[in-house]
């Protein structure tokens, strides 16, 4: 007999509230803490009714101080509770980076051990929802390049709620970004049941022979569009979501460089130092004789996100990304 | 439920009280000058104080000795310091929080760990290890960013309904630091067991307090956060020990945080790689040794009949060799574990860290 899993159609933030109201029910020992997400439920509603149905001490908001928040969510974790910590946006995460790198990040090392950091950082990132400055930056290769802190960033509500529970079960630091861009324009069946996504590892959301496509997050609906453009021109695309950068899926990367010869890859976030290199040079250890062509990035420039009049001139584009198709393939 | 009418605060007046007298039990000719703790102060408890400061003042000069025969890597001093430490520490439960910084090795040791602690400073994790059930955390490096930290693990005490308290110590001037304020504000937010264990000896490496602020004192910070503030002689062990033991049981019992300023004063160098006498006289640093938290503690044990030269020498005799024996073990360490660097990253190493560790491992091989 099959048994029918119960879901149902929902957005992405949906699917995020609906991992943590999971956790809260699953785990005593689960916060939620941050800036006005009590009462107020986030300014983008991703804790709505939490501290109504859990409580004030189970869901509570804290003084507007990033590092502050960070540092006692690492102090409850280092004493037995499940922090999940929420960051109003990455761009605002800068003042916790110290509290991240200096404790949350070394502690089981600095202990072997003894003391462990079993926190969730939330934060949305990205541009294109016409923010004010400073809050739309894809920082995530600020902490991909630093050890012990584990990323992941999940491009559908499925993944959204997989990837947060597994988040919260993972006994180290994990930042969880979202997709701002996309807590409202896109929605999905999620289970209602617990269920999680594996932590490392990516997914192939299209198969196709011709060019590998690899992205993340808000950048999936732009990679997508594209590969639906090249099919026209009868360019087949395997589209790559690889949901975590630390640790990067080296398996799903290789075996689709290895099948297509060809690879575009595509961030939001600024090209040196970007989170392409990483993925450049797994292609270089694991598959460079199989190459066809020059990888190509498609990726911000090496300018700070801009005021958001200029952000459709910062952000990749289905265009730019099929050009970049179109150069790999008749290379 | 109907929403809750809001009161605004933000007119009403707040009349602070901002005196903070300095609380000393003995004076530095060890003469008892507060009554009150008279009953609690007996022959025993003063011994016990008078053995660990002797203790660690032996460790602390074993230290920069061994620093200086190249035996020790840089090494930061507290000499002078030592009451501040021991009698904070011996005021902690057992089950207690210690969040320490690098310069409080005599309240870690104080309140559980080992003197391998030293090894640290030849490079080793082994000596951020507290024995087993001890909560006592790696020494905090970057300043005062322990403090937030002190809060979080107190607010979850109070999440548990446990009675576990948390002491968190740090210099003058880590409260020119964010994180000072960001914690004492969390703490006071969310009434927090934790006590925040100022440690004011004068000096942030080369910059004297009064120009690390322009506030006559530490403890006056206590008032913005609406929380108990404490100053004390910390060079008076049973100053520090009462004031702190009362701290941490207003923290048990629900009263929320206390900031303590105990004054102390660091004889040496901020490290064994700074030289002090290119920024203060070194000549009046030592003068302080009129106020030294040990000789002080002899005053009061003679002046009491608690114990006489015979006595402390032989407590001397027996520090040195404990501590002679901790050195020699420090020194007998099987060199360290390359597995240590790769194998406590996470819970389980990523393959990135499994292919580093093995890659390296693979050209050790190579090139023996």
């Amino acid at each position: 007999m099959l048994t029918t899993v119960k879901s149902r159609q929902l957005t992405f933030i949906q699917a995020i509230t609906d991992g943590m109201r999971t956790m809260l029910k699953e785990r005593k020992e689960v916060v939620i803490l941050g800036e006005d997400v009590g009462r107020n439920g986030g300014v983008f509603r991703a804790t709505d009714g939490l501290q109504e149905e859990f409580g004030e001490k189970r869901v509570f908001d804290t003084p507007l101080s990033e590092s502050g928040l960070m540092g006692a969510s690492i102090g409850m974790a280092l004493n037995g509770l499940l922090p999940i910590a929420e960051i109003q946006f990455l761009g605002f995460i800068y003042p916790a980076y110290e509290q991240i790198m200096t404790h949350a990040t070394r502690m089981r090392y600095r202990s072997k051990g003894v003391f462990t950091v079993p926190l969730v950082i939330r934060a949305p990132y990205g541009a294109g929802v016409r923010a004010p400055e400073i809050h739309s930056d894809s920082a995530e290769a600020l902490f991909t390049h630093m050890p012990g802190i584990k990323v992941v960033c999940p491009s559908t509500p499925y993944d959204a709620k997989g990837l947060l529970i597994a988040a919260v079960e993972d006994p180290d630091p994990v930042l969880f970004l979202e997709p701002l861009h996309s807590y409202r324009s896109i929605r999905g069946d999620v289970p209602e049941e617990k269920y999680t996504v594996e932590i490392g590892k990516g997914q192939r959301v299209q198969e196709g022979e011709d060019v590998t496509l690899i992205a993340w997050g808000a950048m999936m609906p732009v990679v997508l569009k594209a590969a639906a453009e090249a099919a026209k021109a009868g360019i087949a695309c395997d589209v790559i979501d690889l949901r975590t950068l630390y640790p990067l899926d080296k398996d799903i990367i290789a075996e689709s460089v290895q099948k297509t010869g060809r690879c575009v890859i595509v961030h939001e976030a600024h090209a040196t130092g970007g989170l392409s290199n990483d993925i450049l040079s797994i292609i270089n250890d694991t598959s460079f004789l199989y190459m066809r062509a020059p990888i190509e990035r498609v990726t911000g420039a090496d300018v700070h996100v801009p005021f958001w009049a200029l952000e459709e001139h910062y952000l990749p584009t289905p265009s730019r990304v099929k050009a970049a198709i179109r150069k790999v393939v008749h290379f | 439920m109907a929403a809750k009418v809001i009161s605004t605060p933000l007119l009403s007046e707040h009349k602070i009280n901002v005196h903070f007298p300095v609380q000393q039990v003995v004076n530095h000719q060890g003469q008892l000058v507060d009554p009150v703790y008279e009953s609690a102060i007996n022959e025993e408890l003063a011994q016990t104080f008078y053995r660990q400061l002797v203790r660690m003042r032996t460790l602390d000069r074993k230290a920069k000795s061994l620093q200086r025969q190249g035996r020790l890597g840089t090494y930061p001093p507290f000499e002078g310091q030592e009451a501040a430490q021991v009698g904070s520490a011996l005021a902690l439960e057992a089950d207690d929080w210690m969040f320490p910084t690098y310069r409080d090795h005599a309240a870690s040791i104080t309140f559980g760990k080992s003197y391998g602690i030293l090894s640290s400073w030849n490079g080793r994790v082994e000596g951020n290890l507290p024995p087993a059930g001890k909560k006592i955390l790696p020494p905090s490096v970057p300043i005062a960013t322990q403090l937030p930290l002190a809060a979080g693990a107190a607010m979850a005490a109070k999440f548990k309904g446990s009675s576990e308290a948390v002491i968190a110590y740090f210099g003058d001037g880590a409260t020119s630091e964010g994180d000072f304020h960001e914690g004492l504000n969390f703490a006071s937010v969310y009434q927090a067991p934790v006590v925040f264990f100022n440690q004011n000896n004068g000096y942030a490496i080369s910059l004297p307090i009064h120009k690390q602020m322009n506030s006559e004192t530490i403890v006056q910070k206590a008032v913005a956060y609406d929380i108990p503030g404490v100053r004390l002689d910390g060079n008076d062990i049973f100053a520090v020990y009462f004031q702190t033991k009362k701290a941490l049981e207003r923290a048990r019992n629900g009263g929320g945080p206390t900031l303590i300023e105990a004054i102390t004063w660091r004889y040496g160098a901020h490290t064994t790689a700074d030289d002090p006498s290119k920024y203060r006289d070194q000549q009046e640093s030592e003068e302080r040794r009129e106020y030294d938290p040990v000789t002080r503690l002899e005053h009061f044990i003679k002046r009491n009949g608690y114990g006489d030269d015979a006595w402390m020498d032989s407590v001397q005799i027996e520090a040195s060799e404990e501590i002679e024996e901790a050195v020699k073990e420090m020194e007998s360490m099987p060199p360290p574990d390359i597995n240590d660097m790769y194998d406590f990253i996470f819970a389980a190493p990523t393959w990135t860290i499994a292919e580093h560790k093995q890659q390296y491992l693979k050209h050790l091989q190579e090139e023996e």
